[in-house]
C-alpha cells in the first residue's frame, strides 16, 4: 500500500503541478475578463442623472374636482386625477363587479395582495384619510403601453386606450378590452396638504 | 477554393510574382471572380449582387448622415429637418438611404424564397444558410434602430412597443429592458446607444457576408435544377458551368440597373410611399400615434407576434402548463422569434432527398401557400387588431409555423419526385437548344 502511494506520488508530482497551474491560470483568467466585461456592460445600465430623476414633487394646489394633471415622471406620463363626488360613488358602486378583470389593486403602496376595490386605488390626503378623491396613476395601457385618453373616455366614464380599445372605469380599473391589468398606481405620498411626492 | 476543377491564377511578369509568393491577394481575387458558376442560373439569382450593392450603399450614405445628424433627444428630430432642407443634396441622400432600407429587404426576401424554393438550403450548404439567416436577424436590429434615429411618434412609440417584447421575459424581463433603455423609458440614453449600434451592426454585416460567400464558394453554387455541377473531369465540369467574370458580372449588373430604375423611382417620386406619416411629427411621450405600426418589412414577424392573444388555446395550454410563467406577451415574443429560428433550422426539417422544388410537384403548392401567407401576414399585420383580423393573423401563423414543422418532414415521405436530369449540361441543352453546348468550354452566355 505504502509502496504504491509513493510510486504514483512520485509519478503524478509533475502533471498535478502542472494541473494546478493550468486551473489557477485559467480562474485568474476567466475572473480578469469577467471583471474586464462586467464595467463594458454595466455602463448601459441608467446613469446616475437618470437614477437621480426617480423622485418627483407635484403641486396639486390648482387641481379642482373633476380635472386630471399629466406629469411626466420617468420618462413616462402619471395622472394625477382628482375624482369628482359621482366618480367616487360609481367607483365605489363598481366594486365587485363581474366584468372587472383583474382583481388586484395594483397599488404598492398598500402592499401587493390588496383587492381591486376602488378604496384600495385611491390615495390618502396629508391628514391620512382617504377620501377617495386622489386618483394617481401611471398613464400606461397595460396591454402595449399606449397612452390612454382620460376625462371620461371609454364606456365606463374612466379612461380608453385607442390603440386597441381597452376600456377603464372611474378608478382606473380594466373593464373591457386586450389589457390585463388595472392601471398601475405609482409609489406616491402627499408629503404635504398641497404637494405629492413619486416615487 | 471551390472543389469544382477550373483555372488558378499564374503571375506572369517578375512584379506579380514576387507580390504572390509573399501575400497571394491577386491569386484570391482571381479565383474569387473566376469561380465556375452553374450556367443554368435563372434571375432569381440576381439578388445576391443586389444585396451587396445595398450594404455598400446604406454604409456610404449612413456615414455621410451621420456627418449632419445629431443623436439627442431635443435636437435629432430637427438635424434631420436640417438634412432635408439645408444640406446640399442631403434630401436625396437621406430618402436614399430611408428607401435604400426598404429595397434592402424586397431583395433579402426574394433571395431568401429564392433559396428555400430550390432547396439552396439543403446539405452542403447549410452552413451558408445559417449566416444568412444570421445576416437577415442582424439586418432587422440595424434597421430597426435606424428607424428610431430621427425622433419622430413612430420612432419613439416603435422604439417603446419592441424593446417592451424584452420586457415580457419572465422575472428577468424588466432589467433587461432597463438594461437596453438606459433607464425607464426609451430616452436620451436609448437614441445614443442606437445611433452607435446602428453604425456598427453594418460592418459585422459586412464581415458576415464574406463568411456567406466564402462558404457557398467552397460548396459551389445551388442552381435552379438543384443538381450538383460534376467535379470528376475539367471537362465535365466546364461544361456544366461558366467562370463568374464576365458572364453573370454582366447579367447581374444588368439585373441590378433594372432594379434601380425601379428604386429611383421611388426615391424621386414618392420617397415617404413606404414610410409612415406619423414619423414627421416630433416624439412625444404624453401622446400616442392612434395605430403603431412598424415598417411593412417587419409586418409578417409583427402579425405573428399579436397572434397569440390570451384566448388562443395554445396559449392557455402554454400558461397552465408552465404554472403562469409563459403568458399570453412572452408566447407572442416566442412565436415571433420561433417563426425566424424554425426557417434556420430548416436545412434539418426538410427530409426530402430531392433539391429544387423544380421536380417537387407536391412541394410547389405548399410552398406557393407559403409565399401567400406571408403576404397575407404581412398586410393583417399592418390592420388594427380587431374584428376579423386577429383570426387571420392567427390562421396565417399557423401555416407558418406548420410549414416548416409538419409539411416538410412529411412531404419527403409522401411525395414522389419527377425525374430530374443527369446533368446541368442537359437542363442547359433542354432550355436553349444546342447552340454552343457541344461539351467543350461552351462560351455561350447563360442567359
Amino acid at each position: 500500500m505504502r509502496e504504491t502511494l509513493s510510486v504514483s506520488h512520485a509519478e503524478d508530482h509533475p502533471s498535478t503541478r502542472r494541473d494546478f497551474l493550468y486551473y489557477a491560470t485559467g480562474g485568474v483568467g476567466a475572473v480578469a475578463t469577467g471583471a474586464a466585461v462586467w464595467p463594458l456592460i454595466n455602463q448601459m445600465n441608467p446613469s446616475a442623472d437618470v437614477q437621480a430623476a426617480s423622485t418627483k414633487r407635484v403641486d396639486v394646489a390648482d387641481l379642482a374636482p373633476g380635472t386630471q394633471l399629466t406629469v411626466l415622471f420617468l420618462g413616462k406620463p402619471i395622472f394625477i386625477r382628482r375624482r369628482t363626488e359621482e366618480e367616487i360613488a360609481q367607483g365605489r358602486a363598481d366594486d365587485g363587479a363581474a366584468n372587472i378583470v383583474d382583481g388586484n389593486a395594483r397599488n404598492p403602496n398598500i402592499g401587493d395582495n390588496a383587492s381591486a376595490a376602488d378604496e384600495n386605488r385611491t390615495l390618502a390626503d396629508f391628514s391620512g384619510e382617504n377620501t377617495g378623491e386622489w386618483l394617481v396613476m401611471w398613464g400606461v395601457c397595460t396591454h402595449l403601453g399606449c397612452v390612454p385618453l382620460g376625462d371620461g373616455a371609454g364606456d365606463f366614464g374612466g379612461w380608453f386606450c385607442p390603440c386597441h380599445g381597452s376600456h377603464y372605469d372611474t378608478a382606473g380599473r380594466i373593464r373591457r378590452g386586450p389589457a390585463p391589468e388595472n392601471l398601475w398606481v405609482p409609489n406616491a405620498a402627499f408629503v404635504d396638504e398641497t404637494t405629492i411626492l413619486l416615487g | 477554393m471551390s472543389g469544382i476543377p477550373h483555372d488558378h491564377y499564374e503571375p506572369k511578369s517578375n512584379g506579380a510574382k514576387w507580390l504572390h509568393r509573399r501575400l497571394p491577394v491577386v491569386g484570391l481575387i482571381y479565383d474569387t471572380l473566376m469561380i465556375p458558376t452553374p450556367k443554368n442560373l435563372n434571375w432569381m439569382w440576381i439578388w445576391g449582387i443586389v444585396l451587396a450593392f445595398c450594404l455598400v450603399m446604406q454604409i456610404v450614405t449612413g456615414i455621410i448622415l451621420v456627418m449632419h445628424y445629431t443623436p439627442h433627444v431635443d435636437l435629432a428630430f430637427a438635424s434631420v429637418e436640417h438634412i432635408m432642407r439645408n444640406v446640399n443634396g442631403g434630401w436625396a441622400i437621406r430618402y436614399i438611404h430611408m428607401n435604400g432600407a426598404s429595397l434592402f429587404f424586397i431583395a433579402v426576401y426574394l433571395h431568401i424564397f429564392r433559396g428555400l424554393y430550390y432547396g439552396s438550403y439543403k446539405a452542403p450548404r447549410e452552413v451558408t444558410w445559417i449566416i444568412g439567416m444570421l445576416i437577415y436577424l442582424m439586418m432587422m436590429g440595424t434597421a430597426f434602430m435606424g428607424y428610431v434615429l430621427p425622433w419622430g411618434q413612430m420612432s419613439f412609440w416603435g422604439a417603446t412597443v419592441i424593446t417592451g417584447l424584452f420586457g415580457a421575459i419572465p422575472f428577468i424581463g424588466d432589467a433587461i429592458q432597463t438594461w437596453l433603455l438606459g433607464g425607464p423609458a426609451v430616452d436620451n440614453a436609448t437614441l445614443n446607444r442606437f445611433l452607435s449600434l446602428h453604425y456598427l451592426l453594418p460592418f459585422v454585416i459586412a464581415g458576415l457576408v464574406v463568411v456567406h460567400i466564402w462558404a457557398f464558394h467552397h460548396t459551389g453554387n445551388n442552381n435552379p435544377t438543384g443538381v450538383e455541377v460534376r467535379r470528376t473531369s475539367r471537362k465535365e465540369a466546364d461544361a456544366d458551368t461558366l467562370p463568374f467574370w464576365p458572364y453573370f458580372v454582366i447579367k447581374d449588373v444588368f439585373a441590378l440597373a433594372v432594379v434601380l430604375v425601379g428604386f429611383f423611382a421611388v426615391v424621386g417620386f414618392m420617397p415617404n410611399f413606404l414610410g409612415h406619416p406619423d414619423n414627421y411629427i416630433e416624439a412625444n411621450a404624453l401622446a400616442t400615434p392612434a395605430h403603431i405600426v412598424p415598417e411593412w418589412y417587419f409586418l409578417p414577424f409583427y402579425a405573428i407576434l399579436r397572434a397569440f392573444d390570451s384566448e388562443v388555446w395554445v396559449v392557455i395550454a402554454a400558461n397552465w402548463l408552465t404554472g403562469g410563467i409563459v403568458d399570453a406577451k412572452f408566447f407572442g415574443v416566442i412565436a415571433m422569434f420561433g417563426a425566424i429560428a424554425v426557417m434556420a433550422i430548416v436545412p434539418w426539417l426538410d427530409t426530402s432527398s430531392v433539391r429544387s422544388g423544380r421536380y417537387r410537384p407536391m412541394f410547389k403548392w405548399w410552398f406557393a401557400l407559403l409565399v401567400v401567407d406571408f403576404m397575407v401576414l404581412m398586410w393583417v399585420g399592418a390592420r388594427p387588431a380587431e374584428g376579423i383580423y386577429p383570426y387571420i393573423a392567427l390562421i396565417g401563423s399557423a401555416y407558418w409555423f406548420a410549414y416548416f414543422l409538419v409539411i416538410l418532414p412529411l412531404l419527403g415521405i409522401f411525395e414522389k419526385p419527377l425525374p430530374q436530369p443527369a446533368t446541368i449540361e442537359e437542363d442547359f441543352k433542354e432550355h436553349y437548344g444546342k447552340s454552343g453546348s457541344n461539351g467543350d468550354n461552351a462560351a455561350t452566355p447563360a442567359e
